[in-house]
């Protein structure tokens, strides 16, 4: 990738044809960004500053940190869902003193400057601040405690994108989650336009919107793309391209994507917001082939007690915050957590070393459920596990030892997921529930997890 | 209880559930107009897997996938290949 050095950098690569990014409700023309921007007159007060970055949608979001990017020292890019507690916890770890939020909501808190973000876009000021290497800090999708924070810089991000034809992109994905804005880094630096999803739109009207835009080359996690096929609407659009990232990609998934589209390219891409992009396997197999953990390159493999670790210069530069772990062992490899089992010459991800559960995307803590059902009066014990679904993935099951076992029954299974759906998000409630006599432990004494 | 039923009653048991609101359930009701999410249908294969042993999603191309109440139906049925 040439050096670019700043996003408005990053879209003159591109050249000047007509170029949008563009949602259900909102239009970006790329071009626009020469004079205008999306704080108008006052863009010039976010200077130097670290930008708490806080928006509902994604054009929105995009204007924001085509705007910050070159201007602010750091951009802490808020996902959706990210609730105002979290905000408050990464702002006061980023020093934040900067607030661009959405100006259709509340501010989620009050720091010295805070500017709505604002479409259409309005005149601003020419340049003339310093020119900065801002770091982007992106909270990893962990959801229990302190929210993890990963540095990068644009030259990081970018480390996976060539120089490529006109391409017209698509994603499933929010480009505020690192598989997301690498689809927005390479529609930026690419020639052609980005479509995004409008919160809350239906897939089907999305995919509508789509084919009507003659898209090219798409990309979400296998979920995403079980929904599309869920929904009969897969033909409404014919990409050249499709990609898959985020979750493990089965033989089921990549068969039915192809058989949707026969005549595209089809890859699934593994990456983390830590490690970076770390590689796409394009041969139409789950897993990837086991020689690749012995290969030399800009990107390293090796395999740590089963767990894969990574060196490469796509990766975030640190951990951000007070007593943040160290982001790579001591031969600069970062350790991913990501369990392989190798079969017949290839890798396979077999899941989370500490049973984080992946469902559809979205990770959930086992022990955060667990102590949420043990909050019950009628739960003296739970243990919180994932069952494989052909649809996310995953779905939250639990054992629970009651404290009455003579009251185990449909019933009171039922209170018990009503319950915790109480407690907790709908996909971190358990879905599923067995009651047992006893739950083993290890010799420390903890629960024994499964696997 | 026949496979229609079981499988129409484990979709009124996770709507209820999941606080969703069901239209009438008719066979040519398409499953995303249902009301039902991604998480929700997780939930209603994984009970229907339990009720009847069986997980045709697991063995079918997802390109195959039922898009209907009645094909969803028709999908646990045991001729079902």
């Amino acid at each position: 990738m040439p050096d670019a050095a700043t996003l408005r950098g990053l879209i003159a690569l591109g050249g000047a044809g007509a170029r949008e990014i563009s949602t259900r409700d909102h239009r970006l023309d790329l071009a626009d960004f020469a004079a205008r921007s999306a704080f108008g007159a006052a863009r010039r007060r976010f200077a130097g500053r670290s930008v708490v970055l806080a928006v509902g949608d994604m054009a929105k979001a995009a204007a924001a940190l085509i705007d910050l990017d070159g201007l602010a020292r750091r951009i802490l890019l808020c996902p959706p869902g990210f609730e105002a507690e979290k905000i408050a916890g990464a702002a006061a770890l980023v020093e934040a003193d900067g607030l661009a939020y959405d100006d259709e909501i509340a501010p989620p808190l009050t720091l010295d400057v805070a500017l709505p973000v604002r479409l259409p876009l309005a005149p601003r000021e020419a340049d003339d601040a310093p020119r900065l290497a801002t770091e982007w800090v992106l909270p990893t999708s962990g959801t229990s405690g302190p929210p993890k924070l990963a540095v990068h810089t644009l030259q990081t991000l970018v480390g996976a994108i060539a120089p490529a034809p006109l391409q017209q992109w698509a994603t499933f994905y929010d480009i505020r989650r690192y598989g997301g804005l690498q689809i927005f880094l390479r529609a930026l630096s690419g020639q052609g336009s980005l479509r995004l999803a409008s919160p809350a739109e239906p897939i089907e009207g999305f995919l509508d919107r789509l084919g009507e835009l003659a898209i090219t080359h798409i990309s979400g996690t296998p979920t995403h793309w079980r929904k599309a096929m869920l929904s009969g609407a897969t033909g409404r659009i014919s990409p050249q391209y499709a990609r898959l990232s985020g979750e493990i990609a089965d033989d089921g998934v990549l068969a039915g994507l192809a058989a949707a589209y026969p005549h595209a390219r089809i890859e699934h891409a593994y990456a983390s917001t830590e490690a970076g992009v770390v590689f796409s396997v394009a041969d139409g197999r789950a897993g990837f082939p086991a020689d690749w953990l012995t290969r030399s390159g800009a990107v390293e493999l090796k395999l740590v007690d089963g767990a894969l670790r990574v060196r490469s210069s796509r990766r975030a530069l640190r951990l951000l915050g007070p007593g943040a772990p160290a982001l790579t062992d001591a031969d600069g490899f970062v350790d991913t957590g990501d369990m392989i089992a190798l079969r017949d010459g290839r890798g396979y991800f077999v899941g989370r070393r500490n049973g984080v559960i992946n469902v559809g995307g979205a990770k959930v803590h086992p022990e955060e459920v667990e102590a949420a059902l043990n909050s019950l009066a009628s739960v003296r014990a739970a243990r919180v596990f994932a069952r494989p679904s052909p649809i996310t993935g995953a779905i939250v099951a639990a054992e629970v030892v009651l404290s009455d076992p003579t009251a185990a029954g449909r019933e009171l299974e039922r209170e018990i997921i009503a319950a915790a759906r109480r407690r907790l998000p709908a996909h971190m409630a358990p879905a599923y529930i067995r009651f047992v006599a006893d739950l083993p432990m290890t010799d420390a004494g903890k629960l024994r997890r499964h696997g | 209880m026949s496979i229609r039923d079981l499988v129409l009653e484990e979709i009124r048991n996770v709507a209820a559930e999941q606080d969703k609101t069901l239209p009438p359930l008719t066979e040519g009701l398409a499953l995303l107009e249902s009301g039902l999410d991604s998480l929700c249908f997780a939930i209603l294969v994984s009970r229907l897997e339990d009720a009847t042993g069986r997980d045709p999603f697991s063995s079918a191309k997802a390109s195959e996938f039922p898009h209907t109440v009645g094909e969803l139906i028709a999908f646990y049925e045991p001729l079902h290949a």
